[in-house]
């Protein structure tokens, strides 16, 4: 339960980060908040010949608002995350997720950009970034590009990133007014692995009727699935119990889940359609209420 | 790229000073070259949180974080917590004094995971407590008597 032997460094610029990146793209790993990637190091699960550690790149912890854009750098960490009071206000689904990952101590060290990269299939964050059309910026030494969530996520543990490429940023759309917006998860006690969660975000319009609808969820697949058909269902209606809990249905037909150790394919659907009808619910009544968000 | 670093660190307000493995996790670092075996190692990856150590005031489990990250840092462990005289700090009699422990593994663990509550909330809620206290794993007391002890200290009982 040791880590096997590497070489480790701790740049001090971005720069000599992604050249370091370049050079050793064929061995190296990056060294976030390390909450995945040290237990995959004491486990022997990953045998990296290096270690580049980012903890002491400057100003990348960042979190704020800009051109019509949240924006996260990558050493911006779970707990600051979910209590940035423009968080809490206008991404009221990210501090939530934020809040329900792990336990204290791991949310002090884990980072938002760190999650994304590792793309566990159960993670929080994968589902707020495909739910809000959010997208991340992958930066080398060649250059930069974003990627939106279905070009990020490619699989269990898979992402499209380059092994040259480090995630500097996670960018997420400013939610229009008479936006409500929440995650819910379901896990058997506080801090354990999400079975089921769901990301949601629903925008009013001046009829009262439903504008818009995001719905993604985590734990039903290797990516997070969008409910696209489900969103469709409800817009241009008027929020009613009926055709939340028939769109919740909808949601658990459409998932394709697997059986594991965790909970069984049928339980997972279960959990899908209690969870969405629950997202939905609680969302609805935040965009009816002062406005939204 | 050297397999070992020198590394400056304050631990318990001490300056300290070691040339370490690269892949020394900070749990190791503490137990076996700074002998402060006050922090416990239970699983090793980050589920049990018996290792869980304060990092510049933050809970962190120390088996997931290298020592050479700890560099430039302030560390407080178990030992950390006692009054300047040595004789246990307010968490620490409250345990003993409410049976929070029975063989004392979780415990150091157990402590500064409160101790972090109790700095950002200073009456918490039994809830509360529990809630936080999630993260930390004890095979003997069934928690009561901890959740009991940390609202005793929260109390200055």
């Amino acid at each position: 339960m040791k880590a096997a032997a590497f070489d480790y460094e701790a740049p001090a610029s971005l720069e000599e980060a992604l050249a370091l990146l370049q050079a050793r793209s064929d061995d190296a790993k990056i060294l976030a908040g390390g909450q995945s990637l040290m237990p995959m190091l004491n486990m022997r699960l990953a045998r990296p010949a290096l270690i580049v550690d980012i903890n002491r790149l400057p100003g990348l912890d960042y979190i704020r608002v800009a051109d019509g854009q949240l924006r996260i750098g990558a050493l911006a960490r779970h707990t600051a995350v979910a209590k940035h009071p423009e968080v809490v206000r206008g991404w009221p689904v990210l501090a939530e997720a934020a809040a329900q990952i792990g336990h204290d101590a791991i949310r002090n060290r884990g980072t938002v950009a760190g999650s994304l990269a590792h793309s566990d299939p159960t993670a929080e964050h994968p589902a707020v970034l495909a739910a809000l059309d959010g997208e991340v910026v992958a930066r080398s030494a060649k250059g930069e590009r974003t990627l939106k969530a279905d070009e990020l996520f490619l699989g269990y543990l898979t992402t499209a990133l380059r092994a040259d490429e480090l995630l500097t940023e996670v960018r997420l759309p400013v939610l229009p007014p008479h936006t409500g917006s929440t995650f819910v998860e379901f896990a058997p006690r506080v801090g354990d692995f999400a079975v089921v969660g769901i990301a949601a975000a629903v925008t009013l319009g001046g009829d009262g009727a439903w504008q818009d609808v995001r719905l993604a969820l985590t734990g039903v697949g290797g990516t997070p699935f969008r409910a696209r058909q489900a969103e469709s269902a409800l817009k241009g209606t008027r929020p009613k119990a009926a055709d939340i809990a028939a769109a919740a249905a909808q949601v658990a037909e459409a998932i394709e889940p697997d059986s594991d150790i965790k909970a069984s394919a049928r339980y997972r659907r279960q959990l899908a359609r209690t969870l969405t009808e629950r997202a939905l619910t609680t969302a609805a009544e935040r965009a009816a209420g002062q406005g939204g968000r | 790229m050297a397999k070992e670093k020198t590394i400056r660190v304050k631990v318990n307000g001490a300056e300290r000073r070691a040339t370490v493995e690269v892949r020394r996790n900070l749990a190791d670092f503490l137990r076996e070259d700074l002998e402060l075996t006050g922090t416990h190692l239970g699983c090793e990856h980050g589920v049990c949180g018996a290792c869980t150590v304060l990092v510049d005031g933050e809970a962190v489990r120390s088996c997931l974080m290298l020592a050479v990250q700890a560099e430039g840092h302030e560390i407080t462990t178990v030992e950390g917590l006692t009054t300047p005289d040595g004789d246990p700090g307010p968490l620490q009699q409250a345990f003993w004094d409410n049976h929070g422990m029975q063989c004392g593994f979780c415990t150091p663990g157990m402590i500064c995971a409160a101790a972090a509550l109790l700095r950002e909330n200073p009456h918490p809620t039994a809830a509360e407590v529990r809630e936080r206290l999630s993260g930390n794993l004890c095979r003997c007391t069934g928690y009561q008597d901890i959740v009991a002890s940390v609202l005793a200290a929260a109390e200055g009982k």
